[in-house]
């Protein structure tokens, strides 16, 4: 009877268990890696870095390649490997910060506008709308004008500026929850909205949430260095790899390796998160597919 | 108008008429993935114009049947054995895409259970009717195959089929969508007609509209009729032989009126006692097959029932082989007593 | 059944219509009535089959019996007490005398949580005490292994969680158990042993059964009294014998005279007789 749904499954009809240490796909693999990496640069540089990134050496200014500055020395002399290292930390700290504010605000209204009644969930939508018109990046330099340029105010300005993609995403997710029967059974049961948001609607729309997590974690960096390349983000001395980049393009045609290690980092941390978010999304379709 | 229609008092062998090559011939069928057997030497025939039902319940390998009959399985899942269709001069087993796709809509058809998802919703629906005979020419133009879609709508008795060859799918309802598809499969004179719970979907004061018109279009054409059911009591309107299928096995097979009343295996017996809702105990309960229905690759070596069954003993462990007697067939070690 | 006993639910002249979106800013939305004045009384203890076709009503009705939707006029009392139109703050005690076995058992179950925890949700909601003890009683009862509740719903086949299903809307000792299309999506072996479950049950603890089904054949099995509903309306009601062999509506007797069954069809009924003999039961009903 309710075979022919997904004769497909039939060969894997012991799903998720079974399934989910097979599924260990390339892009959760390379994806995961890269962001093991930053994490592990960023844990490391508080232990150890080769020297400290913000000090300026007169001696040692443009240095390349060479065994005591394995990637060479900016215009002040300060260790470009050193930099880097500690870069990542405010590279992390911006997605947390960011993805953090919207996670934690566009979660819940989009779980409260796909429960609420049609008015609340139009209300919250709408000014979805009126949110997602504004340009992120026009927000964060707003913010930056009012309350002074700093990576925090950066971030929180880009953090805003993504909670209507995951209001949205929550609120589509809820919508599928509301419809299942369990739903209805829990209402049957006397269960009260918060219960069931808590108990049933959360936890089924937790994969969703982490896949878009890990997606505006690589927005929230690229946005960073965009910000901090303009003078909006993170101010000097903190090391940043979206400012080291700025900092290296009047010595592009005379030390271009000051521009592209940076780059080369930034490139890495948006496609290591964006791997991720797609590793993340294939092992939890899978299982959302094996429920019908 | 289908007098032909003979119900199952059709006399017992008549399924195997002697001379005419048979429509579809399956041989030794085994369909599994590289570690898993889901099903297990299948074979069977079917003659031109005999109407046959595949009974089982999920995971009993029926509706994979019928996808290999198609060649139509899952990428991880490979065939093995010969599957012929009359005046068809390659076997399905091992066919190209391009081989199978001259054969799908032509000498073969399928209806499936849900209407909704088998029918495009972006087209119209005489438009998919006529798209279907263009694709094996089977009409010279465009203007034949629509006027010819028409008249296949009007042979389903869909009402008003010129404003039904204009409709999409969306508007029509569940009943009249399911004659749509069995249209479109009717629309090129199929030798073999595959239907796969064809009114499942469907409520019963439209169903047997719906088993009516399958009956009528078979017989028109003299095609062979495979009805993939769970319900018994349709297999029984429909078919006039049957085949039981269990753990990816046929364990019985043989003409429905000698089946459904004196089944050899036991699990033959058990579904026809579990699905009578007039046959109770002492205590006003239903009779009931202990146990599940494993998950697929779940099932017990040797016979496949014997975890569920009563009569299972030792023997049990070697799989019994499909005995023919005549124009029935059952494996089991241990089968039902035939009342003497 | 004719006792002067007060009813357990009591339900009036109830309508539900629910609002189309709206096609034009202009016009009015359009509404589709889905219940249309029905009235009926359930007795302690009745065995009540509610049957019809796809937009019937039925599922409507059941949602409207259960509180989880409102009528839009017309009353419901479930022992004595007002529950349409009631806040759900004033529904608790209907939440705990009355629950719900739904149809789909792989999609009435959170795949998120342990079958411990879906049964004893109901117990939780209404901020009762679960017992450990309490749990395995309930499996036990609807014939499952203790370990059971440390799984998870989709390590279970489709009997096995119609069974998780029964033993959820058994842990508040309801009076009434709503089974909606319980047995449906379930195998043909697997359906009689469901069947004989909720027959156990219901004897066991007193139930209230209100069986809802689109298989005539099954609810006659299960059920003393029958009601018929169709387009919305309940357009036949009596006991079941009576009902089906003996149907004084129109459209009860298309829908006895489609089932097909197999006593019937061993007998020679062929498929071209059920449609003649719908056609005949009720010729301008008849969808072509």
């Amino acid at each position: 009877m309710s075979e022919q749904v997904n004769v497909v499954s039939v060969p894997v009809a012991e799903p998720a268990a079974a399934r989910r240490g097979s599924r260990l796909n390339p892009s959760l693999i390379v994806g995961g890696s890269i962001v093991a990496l930053i994490i592990g640069a960023a844990l490391l540089s508080f232990v150890w870095t080769p020297y400290d990134p913000t000090r300026i050496d007169a001696a040692a200014r443009l240095t390349s390649y060479s065994g005591d500055h394995w990637l060479g020395t900016d215009k002040f002399g300060r260790d470009v490997f050193s930099q880097l290292l500690v870069g990542a930390r405010t590279t992390l700290f911006v997605g947390i910060v960011a993805v953090g504010i919207a996670a934690v605000i566009g979660t819940p209204l989009g779980i409260f506008a796909g429960m609420g009644s049609r008015w609340a969930g139009e209300i919250v939508m709408r000014g979805n709308d009126l949110l997602l018109a504004f340009p992120a990046l026009l927000m964060a330099i707003m913010f930056a004008a009012v309350y002074g340029p700093s990576t925090l105010t950066a971030m929180a300005a880009i953090g805003i500026a993504t909670v209507p993609s995951f209001a949205r995403l929550a609120r589509s997710g809820t919508l599928g929850v509301m419809n299942t029967e369990y739903v209805l059974a829990a209402r049957a049961a006397g269960r009260t909205r918060r219960a069931i948001a808590v108990r049933h609607v959360l936890p089924n729309i937790s994969g969703l949430v982490i896949v878009q997590s890990s997606v505006a974690f690589a927005i929230a960096i690229l946005a960073e260095a965009a910000l901090s390349f303009l003078g909006f983000g993170t101010r000097p001395p903190t090391p940043s790899w979206g400012r080291m980049l700025q900092e290296s393009q009047e010595l592009l045609h005379s030390a271009p390796r000051l521009a592209l290690w940076p780059g080369i980092a930034i490139a890495l941390a948006v496609l290591g998160f964006n791997l991720l978010g797609d590793g993340l999304r294939d092992r939890f379709d899978p299982r959302l597919e094996v429920r019908r | 108008m289908n007098n032909q229609i003979a119900g199952p008092s059709t006399p017992p062998g008549a399924g195997i008429p002697d001379a005419a090559e048979p429509a579809l011939r399956v041989r030794d069928l085994r369909v599994g993935t590289d570690n898993l057997d889901l099903i297990t030497d299948v074979s069977f025939t079917l003659a031109p114009g005999e109407r046959v039902g595949l009974i089982g319940e999920s995971g009993s390998g029926k509706s994979l049947t019928a996808l290999a009959l198609l060649g139509l399985l899952p990428e991880e899942v490979k065939a093995s054995g010969s599957i012929r269709l009359s005046e068809v001069g390659f076997d399905v087993v091992g066919a190209s895409e391009r081989q199978m796709s001259k054969v799908r809509g032509d000498r073969m058809a399928m209806v499936f259970q849900e209407p909704m998802t088998a029918l495009n919703p972006v087209m119209q629906v005489g438009d998919q009717v006529a798209e279907i005979m263009l694709l094996h020419r089977r009409q010279p133009d465009r203007r034949a195959a629509r006027r010819a879609a028409v008249e296949m709508l009007a042979k389903v008795r869909l009402p008003d089929p010129e404003g039904a060859a204009r409709a999409y799918p969306h508007q029509l309802s569940g009943g009249q969508r399911q004659r749509v598809v069995l249209a479109i499969a009717l629309a090129n004179d199929p030798a073999v007609l595959l239907c796969d719970e064809p009114t499942t979907a469907l409520d019963v004061t439209v169903q047997a509209h719906m088993l009516d018109l399958i009956l009528t279009g078979v017989a028109e054409r003299d095609s062979a009729l495979l009805f993939i059911t769970h319900d018994l009591a349709v297999v029984a309107t429909v078919c006039e032989r049957v085949l039981v299928m269990y753990g990816g096995r046929i364990v019985e097979s043989g003409p429905i009126d000698e089946v459904f009343t004196r089944p050899r295996h036991p699990y033959t017996r058990g579904l026809l006692d579990a699905s009578d809702m007039d046959a109770v105990d002492g205590r006003g309960r239903l009779h009931t097959i202990p146990g599940t229905v494993p998950a697929a690759g779940r099932f017990p070596d040797g016979c496949v029932f014997r975890n569920r069954c009563a009569h299972a003993t030792q023997q049990c462990v070697q799989v019994p082989p499909l005995e023919h007697k005549g124009a029935r067939a059952h494996a089991c070690w241990h089968p039902v007593e035939e009342p003497t | 059944m004719s006792q002067p006993s007060p009813p357990i639910l009591s339900v009036r002249d109830v309508h539900r219509r629910y609002r189309r979106a709206r096609t034009s800013l202009f016009k009015p939305p359009s509404e589709v009535p889905a219940v249309r004045g029905v009235s009926f009384d359930i007795q302690p203890g009745q065995r009540f089959g509610l049957v019809g076709e796809s937009g019937s009503g039925k599922s409507t009705l059941i949602r409207l019996l259960a509180a989880l939707d409102h009528p839009t006029s017309g009353s419901i009392e479930f022992e004595g007490h007002r529950i349409s139109g009631q806040p759900e703050r004033r529904l608790g005690f209907l939440r705990e005398r009355l629950q719900v076995v739904f149809q789909d058992p792989m999609g009435s179950l959170d795949p998120r949580m342990r079958v411990r925890d879906i049964i004893a949700e109901p117990l939780v909601a209404a901020r009762k005490p679960t017992p450990p003890d309490r749990i395995r009683e309930l499996l036990t009862a609807v014939g499952l292994p203790d370990d059971a509740g440390d799984r998870y719903p989709h390590q279970f086949s489709g009997g096995q969680r119609q069974r998780i299903s029964i033993a959820r809307a058994l842990s508040t000792r309801p009076s009434v158990v709503v089974a909606d299309e319980p047995v449906s999506a379930l195998d043909v072996s697997v359906r009689a042993q469901i069947l004989n479950l909720l027959a156990d049950l219901a004897d066991e603890y007193s139930l209230t059964l209100v069986f809802v089904s689109h298989d005539l054949s099954v609810v006659r099995h299960v059920c003393d009294t029958i009601a018929v509903m169709h387009h919305g309306e309940l357009v036949e009601m009596g006991a079941t014998t009576d009902v089906y062999d003996n149907p004084q509506h129109s459209y009860t007797r298309r829908l006895v005279a489609a089932v097909p069954t197999l006593r019937r069809a061993l007998a020679g009924v062929s498929a071209a007789e059920l449609a003649r003999a719908v056609t005949a039961a009720d010729p301008e009903e008849d969808e072509q």
